[in-house]
């Protein structure tokens, strides 16, 4: 119970009093609960004293003092931010003892002779924005030198690209990648050839294969919740036509046409007249009308000379006159 | 390999505060519990996070799998704390093999550094003490700690469990403290060699003699006695990773930095004894032959001498 030295660390704020133990532990609750404030009172006037005499600063909303660092240590939370690994550039630049250089946030642009930015919306010197290319001589005669100015951008920025994924798995590698970077994998296929690479549902397919999942419900997919943009399905199914159940009395008409288009066929083909007069009448004439126009533009024009008798050497023996 | 980036920067800001950095944020508190709790618990738990309300996350909702002190049962637990960023959890179940049952953990780049299981018994809440309303401790107030009894540094238990809950409720490490803020006061008694009395009180500054104010304690919140259960302190390895500090870097003999001349470092070249040293053979004053004859003279003997 002496109240002699406690063990203060001022960094934390904490006390600890390592020569107080209890002999017998108070009956009531009451009691060990004030025994126990009394001896946190003696401690905390401990710490308010040494708290107290640091040298303060006077601010606006009281005396600020400078606590002294911690000294019972806790552990981290995360580990040590490790150094990132230097990229291929930095390495390269060392080697050359090449320096950055500031960059001026504008420019000159020469062609709209205004001060422009150097990076982004609008900027100065803009690859897109030359007007004119003066024809040289190792150019080509059918190559566009604009449509070769942006696919020379477009390879750059990809070989950039590329390096600059490169600098990122070797700073993953080194456990220093920026906290804000991720790096996924995208998806490969587990064998190595092409044919395995999943092929990506067609917008056809998915309709087709949903039409086909619907069919199979119980109901035929009618009643189905359809998403937004979904279009019913192709085959609505009506494959065969049944005449109306009740249309007039008897026999209606359309179970007339049904029955009369079925005896036709059927009579057609047991019928032992093979000519059928009227397609026969309608060939002739056809055909006599095409030799009409054919003699017509071999002589164009009438003339009333007298010609001699054309002796066609074609073959229209059935054709010719008894 | 695709390269995700946040698209917006507020997303950058939040991650690059859950970067791992030199000098640390203050440890969020994850507090949950299991498929059963006592009412007491409830209470417990509901206390710890009106105390530490600013940096802590409560979930409402049962969680099956959870079972810390297994090898299996704490997948979830790191899952949490990775997407809530916190590093303390107090994890609360109630069985009737373990009432009222209380396990405080920290965790050490999400995964689980060390753990302490109590058990809580003669819980008071908040609601029951009565004192004078303008006493009442602010939230995120630095607290005092006052730890009383020797078996805090004989028994192994109590060691470990004074430094978790000084990491529990020691909020943010500041250079600077304003005096008027120092308003609360823990304070943890050691009953027994398994158990310890945690109290909360607020302070009152009292005009005495001197500048120093006189302290007066004035219970103010929960007060619960902690019966130590079971504790896993962290392996070897990783308490000496996780207590690394970042000042020491390697130390460079001879080459100190200078404001005004940069990097400077001292050569110490040994003592020359200039007396000693045997004059050249090479005199310009001889003439060519007898000046090659004596250097000749001189490199033979030295030759004899070697063999």
């Amino acid at each position: 119970m002496e109240g002699s030295s406690y063990q203060i660390d001022l960094g934390n704020l904490m006390a600890y009093d390592p020569n107080h133990h209890f002999q017998s532990i108070p009956s009531s609750r009451g009691e060990l609960a004030n025994h126990c404030l009394e001896k946190g009172t003696e401690m905390v006037q401990a710490i308010a004293n040494s708290l107290f005499s640091l040298p303060s600063t006077e601010s606006r909303d009281g005396p600020v003092v400078k606590l002294p660092l911690p000294t019972t240590k806790l552990p981290r939370e995360k580990h040590l931010p490790k150094p990132k690994p230097p990229t291929k550039w930095e390495e390269f630049a060392k080697m050359k003892g090449i320096k950055k250089r500031k960059k001026n946030k504008r420019v000159w642009d020469e062609q709209t002779s205004s001060w422009k930015r150097t990076h982004g919306y609008d900027r100065a010197n803009d690859d897109r924005d030359i007007p004119i290319l003066d024809a040289k001589s190792t150019d080509e005669v059918g190559v566009d030198p604009f449509a070769k100015r942006s696919a020379e951008k477009k390879e750059r920025v990809k070989k950039q690209e590329k390096n600059r994924l490169e600098n990122l798995k070797k700073a993953a590698k080194a456990g220093a990648l920026p906290s804000h970077i991720q790096l996924a994998a995208t998806a490969l296929p587990i064998t190595g050839t092409k044919k395995d690479v999943p092929k990506k549902a067609s917008k056809d397919e998915l309709e087709s294969v949903a039409g086909m999942a619907a069919t199979s419900t119980a109901s035929g997919g009618k009643f189905d919740k359809k998403l937004p943009g979904e279009k019913p399905p192709k085959h609505s199914g009506k494959h065969r036509k049944f005449l109306p159940v009740v249309e007039g009395k008897g026999i209606g008409s359309k179970e007339k046409q049904q029955t009369e288009k079925i005896l036709n066929q059927l009579l057609s083909k047991s019928s032992h007249e093979i000519l059928d007069v009227n397609k026969a009448v309608t060939m002739f004439n056809v055909k006599k009308e095409k030799q009409r126009k054919k003699d017509k533009d071999a002589n164009p024009g009438k003339s009333g000379k007298l010609k001699p008798n054309k002796k066609s050497f074609k073959k229209t023996s059935t054709k010719k006159k008894p | 390999m695709q390269i995700r980036v946040p698209k917006t920067k507020r997303a950058k800001r939040e991650l690059d505060k859950r970067a791992p950095k030199l000098v640390e944020n203050v440890k969020k508190t994850l507090i949950l519990h299991g498929t059963k709790t006592s009412a007491v618990l409830n209470s417990v738990l509901t206390e710890l996070y009106h105390l530490k309300r600013d940096n802590a996350v409560k979930f409402s909702k049962k969680n099956e799998n959870i079972k810390p002190f297994e090898s299996g049962g704490e997948t979830s637990l790191e899952f949490f704390s990775h997407k809530t960023d916190c590093s303390l959890f107090a994890f609360g179940s109630h069985s009737k093999k373990r009432p009222n049952n209380l396990v405080l953990g920290r965790t050490y780049d999400h995964h689980i550094y060390d753990l302490v299981e109590v058990g809580v018994e003669n819980f008071k809440s908040i609601e029951s003490f009565e004192y004078d309303k303008k006493l009442a401790p602010k939230i995120g107030s630095k607290p005092l700690f006052a730890f009383i009894g020797e078996e805090f540094e004989s028994v192994d238990e109590l060691k470990h469990l004074k430094e978790v809950l000084l990491d529990f409720f020691r909020g943010e490490v500041v250079e600077s403290l304003n005096l008027t803020g120092v308003d609360r006061v823990f304070v943890c008694t050691a009953l027994s060699s398994k158990t310890i009395l945690l109290m909360h009180c607020a302070l009152r500054l009292k005009k005495s003699g001197t500048s120093i104010p006189r302290m007066e304690l004035v219970e103010v919140g929960p007060s619960m006695d902690l019966v130590v259960r079971r504790h896993r302190l962290p392996s070897e390895s990783l308490l000496k990773e996780a207590m690394k500090t970042p000042d020491h870097a390697k130390k460079i003999k001879n080459v100190t930095s200078d404001v005004i001349k940069g990097k400077t470092g001292r050569i110490y070249i040994p003592d020359q004894k200039v007396g000693d040293m045997p004059l050249s053979n090479n005199i310009k004053g001889l003439k060519r032959e007898r000046r090659e004859a004596k250097q000749n003279k001189e490199s033979k003997k030295r030759k004899t001498e070697s063999e």
